[in-house]
């Protein structure tokens, strides 16, 4: 292949690596994208890896690390476009259920020997430490989206991903809505499409791991919530479980907690 | 009708008596209109629902299914009877059929030369399929009849609707059983099918305590050439059938669950643009969208653009969209309509009000669905109602 290809980066921060194994679950789409781009560093998928500049890196995983400051910026640096992928990486990931405590209590709750872990405090999205060109949300990100970006980047256009409810995508699909005919708490209503409907198609509430749809009403979905037999401290955790550091929700959940 | 619309022609003079047909011998019509080339789609029940799809056979029908409707709860219960078509306000609407959520419009494709070749849909790369929509209620008759004059009435004919709607078969289904969100009367869209109704057969299920029995007449030359059909065991009505079919319809009607007051609605949209109901309907609306994906009569959609990871072959899609989208009012330096009040005052406006100014008419048909399938179960019928009230209090305010 011709020198010119763009040089593809994939990174890993904190996270469980879901997302990127969602790019090596693109399948039949993997080859033909190695034709186009030069996949320069995917460890994932390769050792062999080679030096910066990148023309698009995908950054998985959330700042969690004092490294992983010095890492990011470096990345950056070295990065014509940065994309953020999943949740870790776009709103803290489930890892930023730290945030609203004290950090050096669950340390020693949890270690053996918590003096050997050297972790921030808090776990933040890489947006809040680098500028960041695009955000894909998902817990984790879902492969037609994820191949839409990188296939829009490659054309050179905005990608089209919607920020409206995933009540669209119920409705679109003609899954039938589980909160109206079946009584079963879901996010739906405030939360980012792009997964395809998938937890309501199999009969289960949307949880919300592809954060806040553009504008959300969450104060209207409470007594909703509280309805269909959701505790608040519960209500609380919902919003906190995968997009702890979105803003909207991170509100949401204070005020169910309250 | 719309000449170009293909929709059936007004009854025929010929054989417009209405025949009898047991409902045991409902697969003997599905075969007829399969054997015909058609493809049944109609109701069935799935996940707690009764929702349309593909149908193969008629036992598929939801015979003896109920629902029990409140705002944002929708339930199903078992009837008395077997009744195939006493259910209303299901999850979705014909439009699934006839203005599908997602259909390709062109693709382009750039040689090695670089010149680029357009390819529009074409019956070749996207055949029009021919449905029978089995059990269409008088409410979504009007519906049809609405997505008509926007879709092939005016202008433009949709290039997607248009020969889908040609190549429909329309089987319409009286209403019996009006839910309890239901308000067809006050819109004057139903219970009953007119004897013009724009459909090709009209139907009446009558449930009593001699079975389920179906009163059919054609309303097309379509119709009448089907129900000629040999194949259908068809004999003359049980000489008091007519009379229980418009007893029946005659009791739907006092069943309404609601109302809405359509009377001069136009104007009091018009004249409450500013009202504080607008806000306190806000807070409580989730701007999710499901009003306007439900509704049989919302018509609007976006256009999406794809690329392969070549980049040499692009298509255009469009798909459902809605005023609730953020990204529907998006122009250049972002959304027009910002705040959840102005886009469900959009809804509102356009559906009960701008309507008659575009398309000389309502855009609600009081099928219910949008209080029904409404998380949050915002009622059209009481917001319209406020509405009014404020427009009459302004009109009686001091001088």
């Amino acid at each position: 292949m011709s020198a010119s290809r763009p040089r593809l980066a994939v990174w890993k921060f904190s996270s469980c690596d879901g997302c990127q194994l969602t790019l090596l679950d693109c399948e039949e789409d993997l080859l033909p994208l190695a034709d186009q781009v030069e996949i320069a560093y995917f460890l994932e998928a390769s050792r062999d890896t080679g030096p910066g500049p990148y023309d698009l890196s995908l950054v998985e995983g959330s700042i969690a690390t004092r490294t992983d400051i010095e890492r990011i910026r470096e990345i950056r640096a070295q990065s014509r476009v940065l994309v953020t992928i999943g949740a870790c990486a776009t709103a803290g990931g489930v890892q930023a259920l730290r945030n609203a405590r004290d950090f050096d209590k669950l340390r020693s709750v949890v270690y053996a020997r918590p003096e050997y872990i050297d972790a921030l405090a808090t776990s933040t999205p890489i947006a809040q430490h680098v500028p960041v060109d695009f955000e894909l949300r998902g817990c984790p990100v879902d492969k037609r989206q994820l191949l839409e970006v990188v296939t829009a980047f490659l054309a050179g256009r905005k990608p089209d991903v919607p920020d409206h409810s995933v009540c669209f995508e119920c409705k679109r699909r003609g899954v039938t809505c589980v909160t109206v005919a079946h009584g079963t708490p879901c996010l739906g209503p405030v939360t980012q499409a792009g997964c395809g409907a998938l937890c309501p198609a199999f009969g289960r509430g949307c949880f919300g791991c592809f954060g806040p749809k553009a504008d959300p009403n969450t104060r209207a979905l409470l007594p909703l919530l509280r309805a269909d037999g959701v505790a608040d401290e519960d209500v609380a955790r919902l919003y906190r479980t995968f997009n702890a550091e979105a803003p909207a929700f991170a509100e949401a959940a204070e005020e169910a907690g309250r | 009708m719309a000449p170009d619309t293909g929709a059936p022609q007004s009854a025929p003079a010929a054989d417009a008596r209405p025949r009898e047909l047991a409902q045991e011998d409902l697969q003997a019509l599905f075969d007829v209109l399969t054997t015909r080339g058609w493809t049944v789609v109609g109701p069935t029940e799935r996940d707690g629902a009764v929702v349309l799809a593909q149908l193969d056979s008629a036992a598929e029908l939801p015979y003896g299914v109920g629902v029990a409707l409140a705002p944002g709860g929708y339930r199903l219960r078992r009837r008395q009877d077997r009744a195939a078509f006493a259910h209303s306000a299901g999850p979705q609407s014909w439009k699934t059929f006839l203005h599908p959520e997602r259909a390709r419009m062109w693709q382009a494709d750039r040689d090695e030369e670089g010149a680029v070749t357009f390819t529009p849909e074409t019956e070749e790369t996207a055949p029009t399929p021919r449905y029978a929509l089995f059990g269409v209620h008088p409410c979504d008759l009007a519906a049809i009849a609405r997505q008509d004059r926007v879709l092939v009435g005016g202008a433009f004919r949709d290039p997607v609707y248009a020969p889908r709607r040609e190549a429909a078969f329309v089987v319409a289904v009286a209403c019996g059983e009006p839910g309890e969100l239901c308000f067809c009367a006050s819109v004057g869209t139903g219970p009953g099918l007119r004897e013009d109704a724009p459909c090709d057969l009209a139907v009446h299920e009558i449930a009593d305590r001699d079975g389920v029995r179906l009163l059919i007449s054609a309303h097309s030359p379509r119709g009448a050439e089907v129900l000629a059909d040999p194949a259908l065991p068809l004999h003359e009505p049980h000489p008091e059938l007519g009379e229980r079919a418009r007893c029946q319809t005659e009791a739907a009607e006092q069943r309404m669950g609601r109302e809405l007051e359509a009377e001069g609605l136009r104007d009091v949209l018009a004249e409450t643009l500013d009202s504080p109901v607008w806000d306190e309907v806000a807070s409580r609306c989730l701007t999710c969208g499901n009003c306007t994906l439900v509704c049989p009569t919302c018509f609007c959609t976006t256009t999406e653009d794809t690329t392969d990871l070549t980049g040499d072959h692009a298509e255009r899609w469009r798909r459902w969209d809605s005023c609730f989208d953020l990204d529907f009012s998006y122009v250049h330096g972002g959304s027009v309509r910002t705040s959840g009040k102005s886009r469900y005052r959009q809804w509102l406006t356009h559906k009960l009000g701008t309507w008659h100014d575009q398309f000389g008419s309502s855009g609600c048909v009081g099928c219910g669905r949008c209080i029904v399938w409404c998380p949050v179960g915002i009622d059209l019928t009481v917001e319209a109602a406020r509405l009014r009230g404020e427009a009459g209090a302004s009109e009686e305010g001091p001088s």
